[in-house]
Parts: C-alpha cells; sequence; structure tokens
C-alpha cells in the first residue's frame, strides 16, 4: 500500500508576497505536521514566483514545491487542478490544506473528485485525533446554525480553511528548507475557460476585510442615502462600511460590502451592527469581532446575543447623535 | 438551449435560530414540526439563471432533486416557476448522503438526460454550505466548471460568465456544455406565476431509482459517502449584551459614545 504522509499546504501569493492566508496555513500546518511528526510541505504556483520559497520556509515549510511557469499565472479551474493534481500524485500529503478563498473554494472540491478523496470546505478548526492520526475539520453547517466535525478514511484529507482563523507564525528567516521546482507539463496549461475581463467595484480606502473597524447596516436602513449616513461614522471611526445581504440585493450598497456566510468573513476590534436582525448566516461572518455594538429597535433581535453593548431604538435618531458625540469625543 | 438545474430540499435556513435543535446521541438536525422545509435558496437563485436564459434563448429547463421522502408541494415549486420537466432521484438508498453520494448519482442521471448545454447549480446548499456538488459533478463529466456566477449570456457555441470575485467580478468565456454554479447577485428568483401553479398541479415528477441511473446501491446515500460526519454541535456565544438606555434615543447615543470612550474603544 502506498502511504500518504506530510503536511502540504497551498501557499498563494498577492503582490510578489505570500497571501496572509498562506502564512496562516503554514502556521496551522506546522502545528498539525508537529503533532504528527512529519514534514511541512508548500506548494507554490505561478509565474515568477520562485523568490516566494525562503518566505514560505520562515513560515514554517520544510520542502518547497515551486511551478513557476507563465501559464500558471491567473487562476484557472483546470490549469490549477491539473498542477496540483500531479504535485499531490507525486508527493503523496496525507493533509491538503487549502484556503477558503476564491481560489481554494473553487479548487478544492473538484481536485478532490479529480483524487478520489473527500474535501471539507470553509473549516474553522483543524485537529489531529490521536487514535487515528485523521484529521478532524470543523465547519460552520446550517448557516452556522450548527458545527459540524468530518473526517474521512480516504487520503489525501483535503481541508479549505477560512481566512483569519490561524494566526500567522512570526517569520524565522535562520530556517532552512528544501526548493523543489516541479515541472507540470504542458498538460496543466491546457483551459476550455479564458478570463476575458477583470472589474474592480472596491473604493479605494481601507479593505473591509483588514479594517480595525467595520460599521455594518442592515435592511432597515432602508436606502442609499442611509447608507451614506453610516459611511460619514465609518470614515469617522477610520473603519470600513459593510452590509447584510439584503442591502446589497437592493443595490444600495456594493456587493463586496456584504458580510456573512457567503460574503466577506471579518474580525475587527469594533463591529457596529446597524438595523440587522442578527442572522446565523451574518454572524457567521463577524463571530470572530472582539466587540460588537448592536443598534436594534427590535429587543429580541438575535444580535443582542452576540453584542456586548447595545441600544433599542430607531438608528435614524440614534446614529446622527452618536456621530456628533464621537466626533467630538475624537477632537478632544 | 438545454438546462439542468440541481435542486435540492433543506430545512428553512431563514427560521429562527432559537427554532434550530440538534439530536447530540444522533449527530442529527430535529426537524422543526411547525416549520415545512423548503428548496434551498440557492437552488433557486440557479433556477432563476436558467429562466433568464430561457426567457431570451428558448429552450428546455430540466429540475432534479436527490433525497428520500422529497415533499410533494415543496419540490415541485421548479415547476410553477417555469421549469419543464422535474425528475426526483428518490430512494432510501439515497438518504444520508454526502458530496460524493450527492455528485455521483446526480451525473449519472444527468448522463441518462443526455441532452445538455448547461448544468446549474447553487454556489452552496443552505444546510450543508459546501460548495462542491457543481464541482464534483463537472470534475466526473470533464466538463469546465465555473463556480460563484452573477450572470450568463451566450453567443454562438461559448457562454461569457461574470464570476463574483472578492472585489467585485471576473468575466469569463467557456466553451458548452459547461457546468455553472450561481450566487444571489444572479436576482431575485421569480414567483411563481398562477398559471405555472396549475400547470406544476398537473404534471408528476419522474421518479428514478438506483437502478434506473446505472448505480449500485452502495455508490448512494450513507452507503456511498467518502466523508465521516463526527460531531454536530450548537456553537455558543456568549451573551451579555449591556443596554445603554437613556431618556430619549439620542441620549442615550451620547451614553454609549461616553461608554465606549471609556472603554477604549472609540
Ligand atoms: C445560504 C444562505 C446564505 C446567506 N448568506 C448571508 C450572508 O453572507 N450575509 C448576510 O447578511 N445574510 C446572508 N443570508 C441571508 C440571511 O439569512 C438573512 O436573511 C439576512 O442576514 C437578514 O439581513 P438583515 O438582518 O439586514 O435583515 P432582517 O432580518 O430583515 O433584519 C432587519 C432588522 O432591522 C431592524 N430595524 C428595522 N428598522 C429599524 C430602525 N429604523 N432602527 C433600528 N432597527 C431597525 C429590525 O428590528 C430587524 O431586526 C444568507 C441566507 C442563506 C439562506
Ligand atoms: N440532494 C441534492 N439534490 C439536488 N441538487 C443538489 C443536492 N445537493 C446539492 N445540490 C446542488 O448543489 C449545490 C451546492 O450544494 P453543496 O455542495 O451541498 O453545498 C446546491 O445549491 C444544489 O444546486
Amino acid at each position: 500500500m502506498v502511504e500518504y504522509k506530510g503536511i502540504m499546504v497551498l501557499a498563494e501569493s498577492a503582490d510578489g508576497r505570500l497571501a496572509n492566508i498562506a502564512r496562516e496555513l503554514l502556521g496551522c500546518g506546522r502545528k498539525l505536521a508537529d503533532d504528527l511528526d512529519e514534514e511541512l510541505s508548500a506548494v507554490i504556483l505561478g509565474d515568477g514566483v520562485a523568490g516566494l520559497a525562503q518566505e514560505a520556509i520562515a513560515c514554517g515549510a520544510d520542502k518547497i514545491y515551486i511551478a513557476d511557469n507563465p501559464f500558471l499565472k491567473d487562476y484557472r479551474t483546470e490549469s490549477y487542478t491539473n498542477a496540483m493534481e500531479e504535485i499531490v500524485k507525486q508527493v503523496m500529503p496525507r493533509i491538503l490544506l487549502l484556503g477558503q478563498t476564491s481560489i481554494g473554494r473553487d479548487l478544492a472540491p473538484g481536485l478532490a473528485f479529480r483524487l478520489g478523496t473527500s474535501a471539507t470546505t470553509d473549516c474553522i478548526e483543524l485537529t489531529i485525533d490521536a487514535d487515528s492520526g485523521q484529521l478532524l475539520q470543523t465547519k460552520p453547517v446550517y448557516g452556522g446554525n450548527a458545527m459540524a466535525t468530518f473526517t474521512s478514511d480516504c487520503y489525501p484529507q483535503i481541508a479549505a480553511v477560512r481566512p483569519k482563523v490561524y494566526s500567522a507564525p512570526e517569520p524565522d528567516n535562520s530556517r532552512q528548507g528544501e526548493v523543489i521546482a516541479i515541472d507540470t507539463g504542458p498538460e496543466s496549461t491546457a483551459n476550455r475557460t479564458r478570463v476575458v475581463d477583470k472589474v474592480s467595484r472596491v473604493k479605494e480606502g481601507i479593505r473591509l476585510e483588514d479594517a480595525a473597524v467595520v460599521v455594518t447596516g442592515g435592511r432597515g436602513i432602508g436606502s442609499a442615502e442611509g447608507f451614506k449616513q453610516l459611511e460619514e461614522l465609518a470614515d469617522l471611526l477610520g473603519g470600513a462600511i459593510g452590509a447584510t445581504r439584503p442591502p446589497c440585493d437592493n443595490g444600495w450598497i456594493q456587493n463586496s460590502a456584504q458580510i456573512g456566510l457567503t460574503g466577506k468573513i471579518i474580525a475587527p476590534d469594533f463591529y457596529m451592527a446597524i438595523a440587522l436582525s442578527g442572522s446565523s448566516q451574518h454572524i457567521s461572518g463577524c463571530s470572530g469581532a472582539r466587540n460588537i455594538i448592536a443598534i436594534n429597535k427590535d429587543v429580541e433581535a438575535n444580535i443582542f446575543n452576540v453584542a456586548r453593548f447595545g441600544i433599542v431604538g430607531d438608528w435614524k435618531k440614534v446614529i446622527p447623535a452618536f456621530t456628533e458625540k464621537a466626533r467630538e469625543l475624537l477632537a478632544e | 438551449m438545454n438546462i439542468i438545474v440541481c435542486i435540492k430540499q433543506v430545512i428553512d435556513p431563514e427560521a429562527p435560530p432559537a427554532s434550530f435543535k440538534i439530536d447530540a446521541t444522533t449527530n442529527s438536525v430535529v426537524l422543526p414540526a411547525d416549520i415545512p422545509p423548503v428548496i434551498d435558496p440557492y437552488s433557486e437563485y440557479a433556477l432563476e439563471a436558467a429562466l433568464k436564459l430561457k426567457d431570451t434563448y428558448g429552450g428546455k429547463i430540466t429540475a432534479i432533486s436527490l433525497g428520500n421522502k422529497l415533499i410533494r408541494e415543496v419540490i415541485k415549486k421548479p415547476l410553477s416557476m417555469g421549469a419543464d420537466e422535474l425528475i426526483l432521484l428518490e430512494d432510501e438508498a439515497f438518504a444520508d448522503a454526502d458530496i460524493w453520494s450527492t455528485a455521483y448519482p446526480l451525473t449519472m442521471a444527468i448522463i441518462k438526460i443526455d441532452e445538455y448545454d448547461l448544468i446549474l447549480c447553487g454556489r452552496q446548499s443552505a444546510d450543508r454550505d459546501a460548495g462542491q456538488v457543481g464541482s464534483g459533478i463537472a470534475e466526473i463529466l470533464d466538463l469546465p466548471s465555473i463556480t460563484l456566477a452573477r450572470k450568463i449570456d451566450i453567443s454562438g457555441d461559448k457562454a461569457l460568465v461574470e464570476r463574483v470575485t472578492n472585489d467585485g467580478y471576473e468575466i469569463i468565456e467557456t466553451t458548452l456544455p459547461a457546468m455553472i454554479t450561481i450566487s444571489n447577485e444572479i436576482g431575485e428568483p421569480r414567483y411563481p406565476t398562477i398559471r405555472g401553479i396549475m400547470a406544476a398541479k398537473k404534471k408528476e415528477p419522474t421518479v428514478w431509482k438506483p437502478a434506473d441511473i446505472d448505480i449500485d446501491p452502495s455508490q448512494a446515500g450513507a452507503a456511498g459517502r467518502r466523508s465521516r460526519l463526527v460531531k454536530l454541535l450548537k456553537p455558543v456565544y456568549e451573551s451579555k449584551c449591556e443596554i445603554i438606555d437613556g431618556e430619549t434615543p439620542e441620549e442615550a447615543a451620547v451614553n454609549l459614545a461616553e461608554k465606549l470612550r471609556q472603554e477604549k474603544l472609540l
């Protein structure tokens, strides 16, 4: 029987560096590898990415598999699935970790089917079962109403991990590792799809995912004008603006502002939740926030169950007064 | 345009969180007696995407659903919204399926249907929240796969698909046939029309058993799983919300700002 051994991380890059999620996965992978007393490897795919190997080693990887190929410059489902299939078949890792990102959530399921194994998406906790050595993968299900822990007898065990769940390790530049170039061959270049254009809808300013302060409005805001008022408060607090799904569906604000299970997953210090009920799907995306402040006219609203401070009242009265007072306090 | 849409029946995801209960001994959800199941919302978005294409390019929409003891009033909704056919993979053998034992039988049914240009799925089902079945079907059939679509246009023998990204969307061209998963940005699903409801009443779904799609019961349902559920728990959130009062909402707002200042949050 062939033996599956070691932990492998697909390390995405962004702007010529390892992406935050890649470093988080290396931190998480290192821990799992140590628990199993096995190796941690990282796969880096792209064009001109060879320089990233050292960073991955500093973050905990023992081996780096690099496929540096112009055809892998942009993520495409088919070429990346082909490349990963080839690398996994060569290396035979026991566990493969990806990020629950635009890339990982698209790649993990198809790759799992290609390899005849199973994947778990949107994992928020990974541990090794002490008896079996299997990976226990916990993820929200039922819209966040429940947490399910899955495992599998098929290998490699594949998990797509939610960003911001694991913290990135401090890089240790004295660490040593081995870098292995992989030629994924022409097979990996076949694509039946082609990117015609990319359209960005995000305004300049603080990225929602990185903001320490987020001001979020729900259906009760009622209009695009209402969101302008929230934007003013967000600007004052040096934060970003977010929304539940209904305001996005209604076009009061851009879709990329949606927070939740099917939107952005965030973990700011300060989260102001205004005129939203606190559905499990929404909470699932912001439960990592350290301080939730809720404004809702309904005292029964579920958001008060997760908030630290709250006001029961009409946001149209509360927010202008709050903004004014906050401006005054911040000017002191 | 022949379009196949995969539709799942799920426990109502918009039911109040308090109505959600788990039986810890069986690691399963206690179905609420007073809240009927619904069509998975993202399956409904997928159907809406199919109906939009049919509005423009004509053609036939076949809905398929896999499950056991599917409730007719619920599962026939695609017909009342405008789907032409409904096929149910319905059998005890299909119960307790995971991603594999869902995608594989659905794929075998799609092979039996044979004529299709597009296969549409939801971006994720509201109970499992996996977002995998569509990609699985595409992989077994060796079709191009595009996830998280917000718009689909057809031009000749290709489709142009807007795919939701982190900061906007990308436009992807694909050959047909292809598998595409649909996100809510496609637009609200339409309501069934009276005519649609009448037509759905008269139309009976076709029911296929494992043998009808040439699969062994060991590849379906609980027997065909490749993942194992170890534990199902309700998350606990600390609930110690301090409500800030005032004579008026404005005063409460001022008190809140001061409180947050004290706590060094402002
Ligand atoms: C599979 C699936 C995935 C989903 N993913 C997401 C997701 O990622 N993100 C997301 O947000 N949703 C998501 N949803 C939708 C989710 O279930 C809820 O429908 C949505 O979060 C509700 O948004 P809301 O709280 O703004 O609206 P509502 O639930 O309608 O709440 C509005 C609240 O505003 C309050 N209010 C109204 N007027 C005022 C006022 N003047 N002053 C103060 N308070 C007021 C009301 O008391 C009420 O509590 C998803 C649903 C499904 C099925
Ligand atoms: N039992 C099922 N029957 C029909 N379609 C399904 C079933 N399960 C999942 N799907 C389809 O696959 C999509 C994604 O589901 P999942 O991968 O389970 O999150 C759903 O939105 C449906 O379109």
